[in-house]
C-alpha cells in the first residue's frame, strides 16, 4: 500500500489530508497521476506536482512504497 | 528560531533581522509580505495559509543555497506563517544581509519570486460570500522544468 499526502484544494476535493493506494512496491509518478485521476474523479485533470521524499519528481520519477509520497497543487505562498 | 522557518506563530521580525547581522554586513534588506485586504475590488475578510511544513522548510534552504551561489557572502534567513491571517498580519519575512547593499536588494527580491514558484505553501482567500484557494498552473509549469 502507498500513502500519499494531500494540500490545499486536493485535500478538501478527496476530503482527508492522505489517501492509501493499492500499489505494490513501486509505481512511476505518471502512473501514480492517473491512479489518483481514477480513484477520484473530482480531481481528474487537476494540476499538481508529485514530490517523493520531499522533492520534485518527473513523470518517470519511480516511487516506492517506503517512500514519502505527496501531491503538491500549484502553490501561492508569500 | 531557525533560519529558514514554517510557523503557525505570529512572525518576530526583529529577530530575523538580527540572525543576519555581523561585522562583514553592511546592509540589511527585510522584506515583509502582508495580508491585503483589497484585491482586483475583492475584499478579503481573511487568509488560511497551509504548508507542507518539512518540505517547504528545505525550499527555503535551498532557495538560500541558491543566494549564496549568486550572491557570495549573503546571509539570508526566511519564515512563512501558516493558519489563519488577519488584515495587514505578516505572512512571509524575508531578509538578505550583504558586505554591500546592491546584493542584499538583488538576493531579497530572487527569495520572494522563487518562494511563489517552487515552496509548497497555499493561500485560502475567504471573501464575504465564498472562498478559494490560490495557485498559478503557470508557476506549476515552471518549477516542473527545473527537474529536467
Amino acid at each position: 500500500m502507498m500513502n500519499v499526502l494531500l494540500f490545499a484544494g486536493l485535500k478538501e476535493k478527496i476530503g482527508n489530508n492522505r489517501v492509501t493506494l493499492p500499489v505494490e512496491e513501486t509505481i512511476t509518478a505518471g502512473e501514480l497521476r492517473n491512479l489518483i485521476y481514477e480513484k477520484f474523479p473530482q480531481v481528474a485533470g487537476d494540476v499538481f506536482q508529485i514530490a517523493c521524499n520531499e522533492s520534485f519528481v518527473k513523470e518517470t520519477h519511480l516511487i516506492s512504497t517506503a517512500d514519502e509520497v505527496a501531491l503538491v497543487p500549484p502553490v501561492s505562498g508569500g | 528560531m531557525k533560519q529558514y522557518e514554517i510557523t503557525e506563530e505570529p512572525l518576530d521580525i526583529t529577530k530575523y533581522h538580527s540572525y543576519t547581522i555581523n561585522g562583514s554586513q553592511g546592509a540589511v534588506c527585510m522584506f515583509t509580505g502582508h495580508v491585503r485586504e483589497w484585491t482586483k475590488g475583492t475584499r478579503t475578510v481573511h487568509l488560511d495559509y497551509e504548508a507542507y511544513k518539512p518540505m517547504a522548510e528545505k525550499k527555503l534552504a535551498e532557495i538560500g543555497e541558491e543566494i549564496s551561489e549568486r550572491w557570495p557572502g549573503v546571509i539570508t534567513t526566511i519564515a512563512h506563517r501558516t493558519g489563519k491571517l488577519e488584515i495587514s498580519d505578516i505572512a512571509v519575512v524575508i531578509v538578505t544581509s550583504a558586505p554591500h547593499r546592491a546584493d542584499s536588494y538583488r538576493a531579497n527580491e530572487y527569495a520572494i519570486e522563487r518562494i511563489k514558484e517552487v515552496v509548497p505553501i497555499w493561500k485560502k482567500e475567504i471573501w464575504e460570500d465564498g472562498e478559494e484557494w490560490i495557485g498559478d498552473p503557470r508557476q506549476y509549469h515552471s518549477s516542473l522544468e527545473e527537474n529536467e
